[in-house]
């Protein structure tokens, strides 16, 4: 049970990054991109194929995040120049993915098994630091018997997300962020103050999907493989993550909300986890655990305060008829 | 001359049962420091001539010279850097979810190029917090307050300073106070001839009150059908009352009305 949640909260971590990307499409930029799904596995097929051929982990990462850009400013033109809607602009670009992530994997999966990772390249270093052994003897005394392999994975991507984290919050505060924001919010204000929308959609999504991609990546060297179908619902899951980290953690601020968004991930990820515990749900009923989760944290937050109003009423007219 | 319209002309739906001739061969020149007026019925075309100034819309013939620079052809957000306008709706100038300060910081990158470097600092704080209490309306204390959570009034104040504190070579005014309710739009309407009058700017407002066309600005033009059939300025603009102006356009809707029978007769 610890180990699965362990592992649980591992993925999250891996999974925020690709949250994050979708919460600068979704929410910043107002626009519902469903490129992820595509843009996903272009990052791990990127991500896999360079490292097969020989390129260092980290950079065959760093070229994954690339594709990824790559391919959010494609769909920024389709929607900006080409006048295509979002949605449908998101739509044709992740099924133009798809056929391309096949021709750069040449097959439908290809495995990582035996391949330097990100992951098993830090480890080295990680073991001469002893943390796993400090941190799992902490464990044992408190009475686990079976504790994690490693604590690398984890703690390199808290690192990581939260490295991102900051460098998005920051950015969204430039001139050149607060002028992203704008677009999303109100286009034809920010565009009597001199800023071209048209660029700055395009170059939102190019990061958005470079997060994702990087995010891909990482998911393919975690897993030991990358399939060109393991981007299916991935939208979903982005909003789901984004979603229920804003209704548990809050928006107040810019920072509150991207921290937000990283627990959503987290959350979802230890949820689904947890529901595939139960004896009759199976893998395949995920999607549908997925669907449930996103509509449970859209409504409760509206039942919740709708019921908080309603007694504030009652509370009002009580106090009026005891006077 | 800062702004040099010539000759301009726009129809919308050209050839159908509702093609609009909404500007007909307009010429219009503004000096440094010229405040002018527009008046003129629903669909008169003031709306047109705003954006074909501001580039939202691209004239069909004619030329827009903005200091000496032919600026027709180039697009909106580009024009914006000499432009500043305040539009009708209040919720129109301003970002709703993002705060007072990060709103102004916007406006004030608006003749820059905007970089990677932090958009609200220290110095730009202190700077902001001048001009929100020339509005004297307690905003300069709410910096950090979202913009959404203002009435009316409070944005349309905030809009305004936002289009005038960089100094633009042209401010467009399209019925900038009509949303609002009577005294918030007295303070905005004082307002405005308080900012155009600090900055010295050469600006052009819509209005449909009548009273204000003639309290402020230099001079005044009225619109109508496409065209501008009346130009006042100076002397002869404060001379003016309504009753005089609307005299005025009796006269030349009859004039022309006898001209068009001639002509179909
Ligand atoms: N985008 C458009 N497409 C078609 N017709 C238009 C368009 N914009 C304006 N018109 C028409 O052009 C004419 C002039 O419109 P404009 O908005 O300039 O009037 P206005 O003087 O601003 O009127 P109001 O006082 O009602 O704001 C109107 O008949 C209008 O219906
Ligand atoms: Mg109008």
């Amino acid at each position: 049970m610890f180990l699965s949640i362990f592992s649980a909260v591992e993925s999250g971590f891996i999974y925020a990054l690709m949250a994050l990307g979708v919460y600068l499409s979704f929410r910043i930029l107002d626009f519902p991109d469903l490129t992820v799904d595509g843009s996903f596995v272009t990052g791990a097929a990127v991500g896999a194929i360079s490292i097969i051929n020989g390129v260092p982990p980290v950079l065959a990462t760093v070229f994954a995040a690339l594709a990824g850009f790559l391919a959010g400013t494609i769909t920024g033109i389709l929607n900006t120049k080409g006048k295509i809607n979002p949605l449908l602009s998101g739509i044709l670009m992740m099924i133009a993915l798809y056929s391309i992530n096949l021709r750069i994997m040449d097959k439908p999966n290809v495995a990582l098994i035996r391949e330097p990772t990100i992951f098993n390249d830090v480890e080295g270093f990680w073991e001469m630091l002893g943390i796993d052994a400090f941190l799992n003897g902490l464990l044992t005394n408190t009475g686990l018997d079976r504790v994690p392999g490693t604590w690398a994975i984890l703690i390199i991507m808290i690192i990581v997300t939260i490295v991102v984290k900051l460098i998005t919050d920051y950015f969204l505060k430039t001139e050149v962020g607060l002028a992203l924001r704008a677009t999303g919010d109100n286009e034809k204000m920010i565009r009597s103050f001199s800023a071209n929308t048209d660029t700055l959609t395009i170059v939102g999504l190019g990061i958005s999907n470079a997060l994702v991609a990087l995010s891909g990546a990482l998911v393919a060297q975690y897993g030991g493989f990358a399939d060109v179908s393991m981007g299916i619902g991935m939208i979903v899951i982005g909003l789901a993550s984004v979603i229920i980290g804003e209704a548990l953690f809050g928006t107040k601020s810019i920072a509150r909300t991207t921290l937000a968004v990283i627990g959503g991930a987290v959350v979802y990820r230890i949820v689904v986890t947890l529901a595939l515990k139960v004896e009759f749900l199976e893998t395949g009923d995920m999607r549908l655990i997925t669907a449930l989760l996103v509509i449970i944290a859209l409504v409760a937050p509206k039942i919740i305060a709708a019921q908080k109003e309603a007694s504030r009423k009652r509370r009002k007219r009580q106090e009026l008829a005891n006077r | 001359m800062v702004l040099n319209l010539k000759d301009v002309s726009i129809t919308f739906n050209e050839g159908t049962l509702d093609e609009k001739k909404a500007l007909q061969h307009t010429n219009l020149q503004l000096e440094q420091g010229d405040f002018v007026t527009v008046i003129g019925s629903n669909g008169a075309g003031k709306s047109t001539l705003m954006n074909v100034i501001s580039g939202s819309l691209k004239p069909d013939i004619g030329s827009v010279i903005v200091d000496d620079k032919d600026v027709t052809m180039l697009k909106e957000f580009k024009r914006s850097q000499y432009i500043g306008r305040v539009f009708q709706d209040p919720m129109a100038g301003t970002a709703p979810t993002m705060t007072i300060e990060e709103n102004l910081a916007m406006a004030y990158a608006r003749n820059k190029t905007r970089t990677l470097k932090s958009g609200v600092t220290k110095k730009r704080k202190a700077l902001f917090r001048e001009y929100l209490e020339t509005l004297h309306l307690g905003l300069e204390n709410r910096l950090n307050a979202k913009v959404g959570m203002l009435s009316g009034g409070e944005r349309q104040a905030l809009s305004l300073l936002m289009a005038t504190f960089t100094e633009p070579n042209i401010l467009l005014l399209d019925e900038h106070t009509a949303a609002l309710d009577p005294s918030r739009a007295e303070l905005i309407t004082n307002l405005t001839g308080e900012v155009v009058e600090k900055f010295n700017l050469t600006t052009l407002m819509v209005t449909h009150n009548m009273q204000q066309a003639l309290d402020l600005g230099n001079r005044l033009i009225m619109m109508d059908k496409g065209q501008i059939i009346l130009e006042v300025s100076g002397e002869e603009k404060q001379a003016l009352t309504i009753e005089k102006l609307l005299a005025e356009f009796q006269r030349i809707r009859g004039e022309q009305m006898a001209n068009d029978r001639a002509i179909l007769g």
